[in-house]
């Protein structure tokens, strides 16, 4: 345990990366996800082929090759961004294809009158998906949401893969030092599992106090 | 106020609308009537699109109904609708159903919006219910609740689709009463329904469709006392005899 402890300041350094890595890519994926899910329900044709090709392509890519390609093939094409902000933008967009497919579970949810009587009122589309059907498709998809945030958390360990001193690499450096890697990962382990338990609680509670009486 | 001409409509090989002509005045009320699969509900939902029409045109005050778009919008928003299944918005108060679109699509403040909200909540026997979520109120109330939802948008048109179909039947009373007293106030109506006295009571006209085809188009004395066809006789046979 003792390796734990000496190195708490790493250890520190590391999941402060890795809150960092997981807020702005959720934040991103949130935006990236509505955008797509909006998309897909849409009644222009083009923009729906468009929203499904950008879930089709993401969802089956794995996360790290889309990592790898990203840190090691923009520069090629002159593209060059810091190592934590390369893989900040690739995680929101890899994640945006889960909220996005999410959020759209939730808009299907809904019953298809509350969307024909917000157009019957003369709301545009637009309106009638912002102010009737996609509040009430979140209030479906909170712990599907809360779900992805979760799996979000755990993979931005990828990004120790290209590079990134996150939680797991910090991990990584400091058994590299001590060779104790049950202490080690144990620990770094159970940071993540505080992380994953805070956004359950969080999201039970959205749930409770979102509740729609029908 | 609305010109039907040469209607039709397909469902996949299904021809669900034929040659529909129908010509609703200002301040006409028109009582749609039919067995369940005539194409009545369908012909109701064409009048606003949300049901587009297979062939055939559609004038509201003069104006063909746009396909699509803003302008579709911009012509729902003057056409009242009040569903079978009410679809209030499930979470949202009654007041802030009744002011949504006021507010969003006419552009009015939020005070103008709530008084007149409140007017209307009124006006429908409602009043003490609008800081209630619809999922708190009962079928009828819920009813009375979206008529005045549509009614905030001060349509030309109001269309309802079986408005009490779902209702338990001791409510059904308290929504025609509402729709009576909408009709004596000039309102222009397209009410499609199960509710024979209803039409007697209300109705300028009453239109007979069955297949798809208006079958009979007659003043409601006229229409229940000696009905022309075969058909029109023989449905009234059996609604009539409960």
């Amino acid at each position: 345990m003792s390796a734990f402890l000496d190195h708490l300041p790493e250890f520190w350094q590391g999941l402060i990366v890795t809150l960092q890595l997981t807020a702005a890519s959720f934040a991103g994926a949130a935006v990236v996800g509505l955008l797509i899910a909006a998309m897909r329900v849409s009644p222009v044709p083009v923009l729906r082929g468009i929203g499904t090709a950008y879930v089709e392509t993401l969802q089956n890519l794995p996360l790290l090759v889309l990592l790898v390609l990203a840190v090691f093939g923009l520069p090629e094409i002159g593209l060059q961004a810091g190592l934590q902000v390369t893989a900040t933008v690739v995680i929101a967009l890899y994640e945006g294809a889960y909220i996005a497919e999410a959020l759209r579970s939730g808009v299907n949810a809904v019953a298809s009158g509350q969307g024909e009587a917000a157009r019957a009122l003369g709301l545009t589309f637009g309106q009638s998906l912002r102010h009737v059907v996609l509040p009430q498709a979140l209030r479906t998809v909170i712990q599907p949401i809360g779900n992805i945030f979760i799996a979000l958390t755990m993979n931005t360990s990828l990004a120790a893969a290209v590079g990134v001193v996150e939680l797991t690499a910090a991990a990584n450096r400091v058994n590299l030092l001590e060779a104790q890697p049950i202490p080690i990962f144990v620990g770094a382990g159970l940071a993540y599992a505080v992380v994953a338990a805070c956004a359950g609680l969080v999201t039970g509670r959205l749930e409770r106090r979102l509740a729609v009486v029908r | 106020m609305i010109r039907v001409q040469g209607l039709n409509k397909w469902f996949g090989e299904h021809h669900v609308l034929r040659d529909i002509d129908l010509h609703v005045a200002q301040g006409e009320v028109v009582v749609v009537i039919g067995p369940s699969g005539s194409g009545k509900s369908t012909l109701c939902r064409c009048l606003n699109r949300l049901e587009s029409a297979g062939s055939g045109e559609i004038l509201i005050d003069g104006v063909p109904a746009p396909v699509e778009g803003r302008e579709l919008a911009r012509l729902r928003a003057d056409v009242g609708m009040v569903f079978q299944s009410f679809n209030l918005f499930q979470h949202k108060t009654v007041l802030d159903n009744v002011m949504l679109a006021p507010m969003k699509v006419r552009g009015l403040s939020r005070a103008e919006a709530e008084k007149t909200a409140r007017d209307l909540l009124a006006r429908v026997g409602i009043a003490e219910q609008a800081g209630k979520m619809p999922g708190q109120l009962s079928g009828g109330q819920q009813q009375r609740a979206a008529i005045a939802r549509a009614l905030a948008m001060r349509p030309k048109v109001m269309l309802f689709d079986e408005p009490t179909s779902a209702l338990d039947p001791e409510m059904v009373g308290e929504v025609l009463d509402v729709m009576v007293q909408l009709a004596a106030d000039g309102m222009t109506m397209v009410v499609v329904t199960h509710e024979m006295g209803f039409a007697r009571r209300a109705a300028d006209r009453v239109v007979f469709m069955d297949d798809g085809q208006i079958v009979e188009m007659a003043e409601p004395n006229a229409f229940f006392e000696s009905p022309t066809t075969d058909r029109a006789r023989s449905f009234l046979a059996k609604v009539l005899t409960h």
